[in-house]
């Protein structure tokens, strides 16, 4: 088999794929989305394949096809468990038929997320074995073994990745292909698959059997192993996962290392004989101290987050090279271990004159996006705007400064509504996006209709879950295959739970789009505005005219600035420009500019006098 | 390089400049040649105008996907102020190559910040080992702008061990086939300004 380089996203479908698996759903959800994409572009041949509205219901999906003795998977990023807790905390009770797999994403230095969770307490929590791969092999090699390990025992299995492995290219060897052959057939069994308190009861004494049972598995299963220091030094044992592996092995070379792949249930023999085999134990994660815990509860002295009062290998933020070798020195350094660490070997220093200050590049919203028209003309008003997660977070920045609260996915409405519940001295207004109305959104719209709220709610609709790379959702009329489907209207769901003031309004349109917010805040009843206009960056279109500024009309009062538009462009004194090839032409800078400098052209005319 | 040693590369640029691909041509050369590869590049956010990093490592065997500061062969920027701001990765003795296109950030048009005034002569004494290349000029010359990051790749391949062939084929493997041949040229171009710096 020719070798290939993947990222882990592509070696986890590709995975998938290998074990014969036979459905995988998900919610979109950096650094997760790419799993999913790849199986339906390449493998939906085998693969039943679909993007769910929200985690929960993925989650539950993928649960009913494991009923029938399918191989499922189910895919998200870690908030995403948060949504589909509520499953995974009962299914670890009921148990599965065939092979379960939850892809669990985390994201360690939060590089696309609003916090950051260890996904392998949730396991722990759940009381589900958990994989960790460290690279692209394992990651695909584990979905394998994870739906062995799912079907051996009857249970669900997390395979927790993280952003590095999720986004790193490696060098894969693909496998062969399976074929089960098996029938796919629901099999009733009530005392299995219906937790009424009588029948709970005796699974929750199962489940703790089958922990036991997964924790003398995991001690002897080959996603444990130790790697010794070939000269035969016991000295120093590290005890590491996922991409901290990765680290450990060229940040202490010659340590004796203890790999763990599957973390949880605990492999307690495994660890306590590489304990007992080495002088000092120290453990290296990402995240959580959670392996470090459960070895000093084994009663073995580890250094794990810490050394003594020192902070050694942090709890927050992601690992690398330059990080590790910090705690190498402080290692040497410290009284207590420095016969068992030399000093890192030092990088040689290059010596550079003093650097000019940079400029931050932050991700904006793109030229011509419709978030920006409405967030301009929503920060007229004196209102609290509660937000949720979407590229509309980014109007938290300035210019556009206007975006007081995210919490999570559909918050916007729920959060908005509590501010209104609270008699706040200001009017509020919630902002969701169109994946996130349909995620989490509807219910707390159907909330604030019947308990008689009067917050103003806005839906982005830009036809698209764009910020994390554009994925079909129930109101764009397409699947995850591309096949066209039902288009729900946000618009029709809105009133059929009660709200009788549904607006759909264009924020391209400045004047109307800041009429109908004004209605809208002012009310005393609720108000839905949907605020329709595809996203440039998924449904680009070259534009049919050019815009252009006149600079005999062009006071340099700066007012277009305040729209944070990138193709609007300063120079040094104060002249302002469009920059042609990111203008997307949606022309509200005209409709901002007081002076009509602003002024559409012929897309072929030469620039003239204007710039 | 000796055989146990790993071979660092950093590519920087601004989103959509079409760093990814040529980082895949980079990693392709390097797996064909029958090196261990690693790469690692920023998603999400990055799409949105953002600064973009990406990193390549080679050799016998590679662990870590990220590539320790100070220790990168080559830092290659399609953006002019972008590649100060990876400056750290780079070796004492890396090379760095330059590409002179300027994309303005939302904070300097807005005035809230300036861009940095910066001439070859000044990327010089921050750079003592320099390619300063007009990439976007020279694809456009070849009949399109947006081959700029196969110049750049030209430029870049003067610092690294991988053969002709290796090159060729990367570039034939990863490149839509309506592009190949620009791609090509812009690469052998990108080489000749490289090796005239």
């Amino acid at each position: 088999m020719t070798k290939k380089l993947l990222s882990g996203n592509e070696a986890i479908a590709l995975g998938a794929y290998e074990a014969d698996c036979s459905a995988a759903t998900g919610y979109p959800g950096t650094p997760s989305t790419e799993i999913l994409e790849n199986i339906s572009k390449h493998y939906a041949d085998k693969i039943y394949c679909e993007w769910s509205p929200n985690e929960k219901v993925a989650f539950e999906a993928a649960v009913g096809a494991s009923t029938t003795g399918a191989r499922a998977i189910v895919t998200m990023k870690h908030v995403g468990l948060n949504v589909a807790a509520d499953p995974l905390m009962t299914l670890s009770y009921t148990g599965v038929a065939g092979g379960f797999i939850a892809v669990v994403a985390d994201d360690p230095g939060m590089n696309s997320s609003q916090n950051e969770q260890d996904t392998r307490l949730f396991a722990h929590f759940a009381k589900v074995p958990v994989l960790e791969p460290s690279d692209s092999q394992e990651a695909k090699d584990f979905v394998k073994v994870g739906f062995e390990i799912s079907e051996q025992f009857g249970t669900p299995v997390i395979l927790r990745a993280t952003t590095m492995v999720s986004h790193s290219r490696c060098v894969v060897e693909p496998g062969t292909l399976m074929a089960l052959n098996r029938p796919h057939s629901f099999q009733r069994d009530p005392q299995r698959l219906v937790p009424i308190p009588a029948y709970a009861r005796q699974m929750r004494v199962r489940l703790d059997e089958r922990i036991e049972r997964l924790q003398k598995a995991a001690s002897v299963s080959s996603l444990n192993r130790i790697e010794w220091n070939e000269s035969g030094d016991r000295g120093v044992g590290i005890v590491t996962s996922s991409s901290a592996y990765q680290y450990v092995k060229e940040v202490f070379p010659e340590a004796n290392v203890l790999k763990l792949g599957w973390c949880y249930p605990f492999p307690d023999e495994l660890m306590l004989a590489f304990a007992d085999a080495v002088e000092q134990v120290v453990v290296v994660e990402e995240l959580d101290n959670f392996v470090e815990h459960h070895m000093k509860a084994l009663g073995i002295a580890t250094i794990g987050k810490k050394i003594g009062d020192e902070k050694l290998v942090p709890n927050y933020g992601a690992l690398d090279v330059d990080v590790l070798k910090k705690a190498r020195k402080q290692l040497s350094e410290n009284p207590a271990t420095a016969k068992y660490f030399t000093a890192p070997t030092e990088t040689p220093k290059a010596e550079r004159p003093e650097l000019p200050t940079l400029p931050n590049r932050p991700p904006v919203l793109c030229p011509g996006c419709p978030h920006r028209g409405l967030f301009y003309a929503l920060k007229k008003f004196d209102v609290v705007v509660a937000g949720d997660i979407g590229c509309y977070s980014l109007a938290v920045a300035p210019p556009l400064n206007c975006m007081d609260t995210v919490l999570c996915m559909g918050g916007g409405f729920t959060v908005a509504h509590g501010i209104d519940c609270a008699k706040n001295d200001r009017p509020v207004v919630g902002v969701l996006g169109d994946s996130t109305f349909f995620h989490s959104g509807m219910t707390g719209l159907s909330d604030i209709v019947y308990n008689k709220g009067k917050s103003t709610l806005i839906v982005l609709d830009n036809r698209i879950t764009a910020m994390t790379g554009h994925q079909e959702n129930p109101g764009t009329g397409k699947t995850i295959m591309g096949e066209a489907t039902y288009e729900a209207k946000i618009e029709d769901i809105a009133k059929a739970l009660g709200m009788k003031n549904v607006v759909t309004i264009s924020p391209n349109q400045l004047d109307h789009t800041t009429a109908t917010l004004k209605t809208a805040i002012e009310s005393d009843e609720p108000w839905l505005v949907v605020v329709k206009e595809p996203c440039p960056l998924a449904f680009r279109k070259k534009p049919d005219h050019r815009v252009r500024v006149n600079q005999e009309k062009c006071k340099k009062c700066g007012a277009c600035l305040k729209f944070g538009c990138p193709a609007i462009e300063l120079k040094g004194d104060k002249t302002v420009t469009v920059n042609e090839t990111l203008c997307a032409a949606c022309d509200v800078c005209m409709q901002i500019c007081k002076f009509g400098a602003f002024e559409s052209c012929d897309i072929n005319s030469a620039k003239g006098g204007l710039a | 390089m000796s055989a146990k040693e790993t071979t660092n590369v950093v590519l920087v640029g601004v989103g959509g400049q079409g760093i990814l691909l040529s980082s895949a041509i980079i990693a392709t050369a390097a797996l064909d040649s029958g090196y261990d590869v690693k790469t690692n590049e920023i998603h999400g956010m990055a799409q949105r105008g953002g600064s973009v990093l990406t990193q390549i490592r080679y050799g016998e065997k590679v662990y870590s996907p990220l590539i320790p500061k100070g220790t990168a062969s080559v830092l290659a920027s399609l953006e002019k102020s972008e590649a100060l701001r990876y400056i750290d990765y780079l070796a004492p003795d890396g090379l760095a190559v330059v590409s002179d296109q300027v994309i303005v950030p939302v904070t300097v048009s807005s005035g809230a910040a300036t861009y940095p005034d910066l001439d070859e002569a000044g990327l010089r004494k921050i750079f003592p080992r320099l390619a300063y290349i007009n990439a976007a000029e020279k694809a456009a010359e070849l009949g399109n702008a947006r081959a700029a990051n196969g110049v750049l790749l030209g430029s870049l391949s003067t610092k690294l061990d991988l053969d002709d062939d290796a090159w060729q084929n990367a570039i034939k493997k990863c490149v839509k086939p309506a592009f190949i041949d620009l791609n090509l040229k812009a690469f052998y171009v990108g080489r000749e300004l490289a090796q005239k710096a």
